[in-house]
């Protein structure tokens, strides 16, 4: 039986101001997952608050105007202060500098400070909500934004704008840090995949994320100046908005899905017990993912009147971003082909993401033709499409790195059967709420609306239903969390006998992470030369 | 060195491990790296930038091409000879800001010192005078909002032109501001003979933030400035 180091990371010092004033990557990362987790627990109640209204037919719960600030104020905690920064922030700052070998990210002071702006950026939105929400739908689009909104619009803005930067400055870290802090030995080629996909998504950060940051500026003036930028009665343009908003929140969207699917790379490697099958593909995946993400934004405007020509090309180009994901999704199960399949809590989540990332990836096809588009924009098949894709790819990416790196970041582990049976719960439960959404979607169910006919209820029943299971599966698997930081047995350095830098040291780490800086001479997942030990 | 091919950037340097320079952060394995590290990250910093002004631009452009008229007549408006001092002031300071910075890495704190005390007279210039651009538009109630008076057939188009003229030189300002902070602490450093020829990645990262400012005006001035103006002056 293995006992825990002595001194590690997270009791080399004490005290609250040891935590709040820490420059140390791994505690800014477990600083991350409180405020996340707060977050998510708020998006969480807001999306319980929705299935509610909609268990019945008529709007007896909420009124309309009180059901669009609940609807926006679950987008905006989810999108923005929960799938940005949930594996980049969390699990990316835990383990980047790890897995280079490094003693720390290259800006630990500014790193720190991310943190700050995306806590003051959380509390601008908090505010929001506390003093009634905002009704414009997590989008923010004009005039909902500006002339036709009387809610807080400014105070959500201007904390999405400031949480904005936080994410920014993660993208330039990670950038120089992978750049810059490599071991001696960790060519760009041996490194895992997991920091290629951190490094595509920090460039989806600084290219991406200003041009939202200036656009939400823009509406904050023309709200609080009244100037009409975005004005039609002044000879402005609300299109113009949509586009610039879209050219930031498609690619955002593969800054919610790139780093769950690096994680989910280096789950799939360790429980197979082989090298993923065709590693440069997946690693430029990722990049190409980046860089193509960035041609497809007019897929959001479809029906906004935009000229038939450019929605023809973005049609074809949005069909073209797919075929990135289909290469990881191929090579994937490539590598679970003949594999040594070990059946663990961290794979549990990896199946479930390969299914439901597939379904929404497919999905997405429907809303990249323009027929099919013009039937089914603005319904539940929308809805339920992002939430395949958002929920359960990003979420269940998230979860699967998360259980997977437990050990190293509490020195414990959780129980296995406990974690499997919230996995479980968490795809049962999250395929009955939203699969009868695509029906209800493609039966003409707009989103966004707390009402709809009779004939709609069973699903909606079904949708509601599943919500409730979703909902336990997750207290369930945060409960076996928990749990282990007390009961949990003694992880060892390497409980899943897995390659990668951040396994030869012990856990939970050293404050420097290694004894003396590692020198790496073989390649990423090289478990064919690996002793097997599975118990 | 080790014996394994390595990204040399990323190996000690053969450097004497017992003598880091003071200004070496710990978790480094050199000064070098250090100041690779601080250069790259500065270099993706201005790359946001960049995108982050491209929103005006691209509201600019757009607008441009639909109201060629407004933009002429807001263009109009604006007080060519004074963007013009403003430009030379600004591009001075460019060159103020440069010789800053070599007077740092030849180790001449001195030299360091004056060059930038007289970047940020230069800098201060430039607002002083964007200060009285401004205060004239409030006069003549040019200022985009509920007091906004113009007249001619494009009021309306003129206000957006007015609208990005102000976001857009106004974000430049306050960049210039952010960067005055960060010249007075390059100062105080350089007063407290900090830089040496080892060292002097302060000074180098705040030169590549000022001539970024810098450049942003050197596009601003002709956009909003010399629309439709061939043949006139002030
Ligand atoms: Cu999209």
């Amino acid at each position: 039986m293995t006992t825990q180091p002595t001194t590690t990371y997270l009791n080399v010092t004490h005290g609250l101001a040891s935590w709040l004033l820490t420059k140390d990557h791994k505690r800014i990362g477990l600083l991350y997952l409180v405020v996340v987790s707060i977050a998510f627990a708020l998006g969480g109640v807001f999306a319980g608050l929705i299935r509610l209204e909609l268990l019945t037919p008529p709007g007896d719960m909420v009124t309309s105007d009180l059901y669009n600030r609940i609807f926006t104020m679950h987008g905006v905690a989810m999108v923005f202060f929960v799938l940005i920064p949930a594996v980049p922030a969390i699990l990316g700052n835990f383990v980047l500098p790890l897995q280079l070998g490094a003693k720390d990210v290259a800006f630990p002071k500014l790193n720190l400070l991310s943190w700050y702006i995306f806590v003051i950026g959380f509390i601008f939105t908090a505010f929001a909500m506390v003093m009634g929400g905002v009704d414009t739908g997590w989008t923010f689009y004009t005039p909902y934004s500006t002339t036709a909104s009387n809610s807080n619009v400014m105070a959500a803005g201007v904390g999405v704008f400031i949480t904005g930067f936080s994410s920014i400055l993660t993208g330039v870290n990670f950038m120089v840090t992978i750049h810059r802090m490599r071991a001696p030995g960790l060519t760009w080629f041996r490194l895992p995949l997991f920091v290629w996909a951190l490094y595509a998504t920090s460039l989806v950060q600084i290219l991406g994320t200003p041009v939202v940051a200036i656009t939400v500026l823009m509406v904050a003036m023309e709200r609080g100046l009244g100037l009409g930028i975005f004005d039609p009665t002044l000879g402005g343009d609300p299109v113009l908005f949509q586009h610039l908003f879209w050219f930031y929140s498609h690619p955002a969207v593969y800054i919610m899905i790139l780093p769950p699917m690096g994680a989910i790379s280096e789950c799939i490697a360790c429980f197979s017990r082989k090298t993923v099958f065709g590693y440069s593909f997946v690693a430029f995946s990722s990049l190409s993912i980046a860089v193509f993400g960035f041609l497809v934004w007019a897929h959001h405007m479809f029906v906004a009147g935009i000229s038939p020509y450019s929605a023809m090309v973005f049609s074809f180009l949005t069909f073209a971003v797919a075929i990135p994901s289909a290469v990881k999704t191929f090579n994937w199960t490539a590598t679970l082909y003949r594999g040594a399949i070990w059946f663990k809590a961290p794979m549990m989540y990896v199946y479930g993401f390969l299914g439901l990332f597939l379904i929404g990836g497919l999905t997405g096809l429907f809303l990249a033709s323009l027929g099919t588009d013009v039937h089914i924009h603005d319904t539940y098949f929308v809805v339920a499409h992002f939430h395949y894709i958002m929920v359960g790819g990003a979420i269940m990416g998230y979860l699967a790195g998360l259980h997977f790196w437990w050990p190293k970041m509490t020195g414990r582990m959780y129980s296995d059967g406990l974690a499997k049976v919230g996995a479980a719960l968490i795809f049962i439960g999250f395929n009955l709420t939203f699969f009868p959404q695509f029906i209800l979607g493609y039966m003409g169910m707009p989103r966004r609306y707390h009402m709809y006919p009779p004939e709609w209820e069973m699903l909606n029943v079904l949708s509601t239903g599943g919500a409730g299971i979703l909902g336990i599966g997750y207290l369930l698997a945060v409960g076996a969390l928990l749990w282990s930081l007390k009961y949990g047995a003694v992880a060892g350095d390497n409980p899943w006998h897995a390659t990668g830098l951040e396994w030869t040291t012990q856990s939970p780490p050293l404050p420097e992470n290694f004894v003396e800086t590692p020198i790496v001479t073989e390649p990423a997942y090289n478990y064919a030369h690996r002793e097997i030990k599975v118990v | 060195m080790s014996e394994v091919a390595a990204p040399a950037h990323a190996v000690g340097h053969g450097h004497d491990a017992l003598h880091h320079h003071a200004a070496q952060q710990h978790h480094f394995e050199s000064l070098d790296q250090q100041h690779e590290a601080s250069t790259l990250g500065m270099w993706f910093f201005l790359v946001q930038e960049v995108m982050f002004f491209g929103g005006l631009f691209t509201a600019y452009m757009v607008y441009r091409i639909w109201y060629p008229e407004a933009w002429a007549e807001g263009s109009r408006e604006l007080d060519i000879l004074l963007g013009g001092i403003n430009t030379v002031v600004l591009i001075g300071s460019s060159l103020t800001m440069a010789l800053a910075v070599r007077s740092a890495q030849v180790g001449s704190n001195k030299g360091a010192f004056r060059w930038t005390m007289l970047t940020m007279i230069l800098g201060l210039t430039f607002l002083v005078i964007k200060f009285f651009e401004y205060e004239h538009k409030f006069e003549l109630n040019h200022v985009p909002g509920a007091n906004f008076v113009f007249e001619g057939p494009h009021a309306n188009q003129v206000e957006i032109f007015l609208s990005l003229y102000f976001a857009m030189t106004g974000l430049h300002a306050l960049h210039m501001i952010i960067g005055f902070g960060i010249l007075a602490w390059v100062a105080w450093l350089a007063h407290n003979e900090r830089f040496s020829r080892e060292w002097s990645t302060p000074v180098e990262m705040t030169g590549l933030y000022w001539h970024f400012v810098d450049i942003v005006w050197i596009f601003l001035f002709p956009l909003l400035y010399l629309v439709d103006r061939a043949g006139q002056l002030g």
